[in-house]
């Protein structure tokens, strides 16, 4: 069965796209292309970090984090 | 349980073929949306390698150890990486000081990847193996990122297989060997659906949508609950769980060379667990080879539906936890970090590196979970000192 | 049910559309005068685009941010050695607002073309400038014959087969 929703939200989607300017410049990225705007300027120790509150926490995921299997039980 | 989220996690993860068509239609759709816009080149993540020493001190434990991590590209659309990480444990810790002895312990990681950049998208694949005597655990993950609307979008998707195989050691006769009469597994999946967004020439911003969906023996094989009349039984898990986490942040670029940084992530899982965890960050760099940076973080949970510090041994259960980590408490961490950048010019073939210094104070308190420790219990916390020091070269 | 199916149809062909017409980031522009522009450049000299008329020109847009620009600076270099003295010229116009980090750049990668400051981004908006970097091909007559946008590894193969049959015109 197919539903109607997400076939609806995804027509739009592959519409939309089409007709958008980008509304910064490619030249005023200036700022955005700094180290310091990074989500993730040092991936070894996020990753470091994420695995040490995973492993105390209960909760998981959206951290950034994607890799490995650290076998904290 | 939250009805919201369990009717979200029923919508996607329902084993039916409906379920799953839902789940395939939303990836077909943002795929059509990918192949339909005027697409600019992305870019393969820089060369570099990473040196770590991790440092952990708290509640008894302390768990220290290097990470390397390397990448190299090869020809102009391909980047190899491999990682190594060990963590070296010795433990004393309230779990281990009321229901085991002391023990030491090494856990030792190891993955590789292949990112392949086609100027449509970056596609990555890694696979990863971490083992401890008592814990096998082996992943493998796919992701995808693409960006779109003339490089102000960028959409990403991932997926992560893994398996589990664990054990139980016995102390023989001053040896640590596996316990031949016990062996269980389990199966992990995550899926993962991101955007990140630009939003003016200041502000970027990203939202993350990860289910994570696990399946075998999900408990520790040591850990055993209690009873109000002070008897032990050895944890019974359900043996599936389910979670979904939603995370939303930003960085802005302040009027002078400064960034801040704010997350903020919503939790709900299968087992009655719902979390919330905030952080915000500064970024300051100090002329041209030093930048400091400090961050907060905040997180609080409350406890899984079979969770209890003590149980009535007259009310069975189905399920029975004394995990402090299905507990109900908060943590609270400081950090600041500092970076010193020693190759400016560039030297022969490295273009930058960096020495660089973290340091977090953590602080974990419970609510429902108590110290058994002294005569009368009372609400157990602890405080912990993560200390990293490492240096990045990139070439 | 018809409804569904009429979605299903339109969304194909969105996609074929879109899988079919992506593929080119490059534009044939079929003579459009180039827009005329004077900027200060790194010898201290003004350069003013129309007097170099006569001569086959790639004015290439850049910023010491731009990972691909800075990929592309080498090639561009050896382009440029190569054809320079058959009547081609290359000029690279840096598009950031202070071009120190740019020039800093330039003392560790040197190229012997003219590098162009666009501190005011005047230029960049009059070529309408959408992605980082922009490679502008114009003839010797001053038209625009070929726009690329964004940097591939591989195109400088394609940059120099533009070039060489715009040399022959």
């Amino acid at each position: 069965m197919i539903r109607t929703t997400p076939l609806i939200i995804g027509l739009l989607l592959t519409a939309s796209g089409c007709t958008l300017q980008p509304w910064v410049k490619p030249y005023e990225r200036a700022r955005l292309a700094d180290p310091i705007m990074s989500f993730d300027r040092n991936p070894i120790s996020s990753s470091y970090l994420n695995h040490v509150y995973e492993a105390r926490e209960g909760a998981r995921g959206a951290d950034g984090g994607q890799g490995g299997g650290c076998g904290c039980n | 349980m939250n009805k919201k989220s369990a009717s979200l996690i029923n919508f996607i993860t329902s084993q039916s073929g409906q379920g799953r068509i839902r789940l395939i239609w939303i990836i077909a759709g943002i795929t059509t949306m990918i192949a339909a816009l005027p697409l600019t080149a992305a870019v393969l993540p820089a060369e570099r390698f990473d040196a770590l020493f991790h440092y952990y001190n708290g509640g008894g434990i302390t768990v220290q150890g290097p990470a390397l991590q390397a990448s190299k590209q090869v020809g102009s659309n391909t980047l190899f990486s491999a990682k190594y990480y060990v963590d070296s444990i010795s433990s004393a810790s309230i779990d281990v000081v009321t229901s085991a002895s002391k023990y030491s312990e090494k856990r030792e990681e190891q993955s590789i990847s292949a990112t392949y950049l086609r100027d449509k998208s970056t596609l990555s694949l890694s696979y990863s193996n971490s083992e401890e005597n008592d814990f096998v655990a082996k992943s493998t993950h796919f992701n995808i990122s693409q960006d779109m609307y003339g490089d102000l979008t960028t959409l990403y998707m991932g997926y992560s297989k893994g398996w589990d195989n664990i054990y139980k050691t016995l102390k023989t006769a001053g040896n640590t060997n596996r316990d031949p009469a016990f062996a269980e597994d389990a199966d992990r999946q995550k899926f993962r659906l991101g955007i990140s967004q630009i939003i003016s020439k200041d502000l970027v911003t990203n939202l993350n949508y990860e289910l994570i969906t696990d399946k075998g023996y999900l408990n520790n094989p040591y850990r055993t609950v209690r009873f109000t009349d002070g008897s032990t039984l050895g944890e019974i898990y359900p043996n599936t769980h389910s979670s979904n986490a939603i995370s939303l942040s930003a960085n802005y670029h302040l009027p002078y060379r400064a960034a801040l940084h704010g997350s903020y992530r919503f939790y709900a899982d299968s087992w009655g667990i719902n979390a919330n965890t905030f952080d915000i960050g500064y970024t300051h760099p100090y002329r041209d080879s030093w930048i400091i940076g400090g961050h907060y973080r905040h997180y609080s949970q409350n406890h899984a539906n079979f969770y209890q510090d003590l149980f009535d041994p007259f009310a069975p259960q189905n399920y029975m936890a004394r995990d402090k980590e299905l507990s109900s408490f908060n943590s609270q961490t400081f950090g600041l970090n500092l970076s010193y950048n020693f190759i400016q010019q560039g030297w022969r073939m490295l273009d930058k590196g960096t020495l660089n210094l973290s340091i977090d104070h953590m602080r974990y308190d419970y609510d429902n979970f108590s110290d058994l420790r002294s005569a009368t219990p009372s609400r157990y916390g602890f405080s912990a000192n993560v200390v990293q020091v490492y240096m990045s070269l990139w070439y | 049910m018809l409804i569904k199916r009429t979605l299903i149809l339109a969304w194909l062909c969105c996609a074929a559309l879109g899988f079919s017409s992506n593929a080119t980031a490059a534009v044939d522009a079929s003579k459009i005068p180039a827009p005329d522009f004077t900027l200060k450049s790194n010898s201290g000299k003004n350069i003013k685009l129309s007097e170099l008329r006569g001569q086959v020109v790639i004015v290439n847009f850049w910023a010491s941010w731009c990972s691909p620009c800075l990929q592309e600076m080498p090639l561009l270099e050896q382009l440029y050695k190569k054809y320079q003295p058959l009547g081609f010229t290359l000029l690279g116009v840096d598009v950031e607002e202070d071009s120190s980090a740019a020039i800093k750049w330039l003392k560790e990668v040197k190229v012997s073309f003219p590098i162009l400051f666009d501190n005011e981004n005047i230029v960049t908006e009059r070529y309408h400038v959408s992605a980082m970097p922009t490679t502008v091909i114009i003839d010797r007559d001053g038209n625009i014959r070929y726009i690329h946008l964004g940097y591939t590894p591989g195109i400088e193969k394609t940059y120099q087969q533009q070039v060489r049959a715009l040399l022959k015109e």
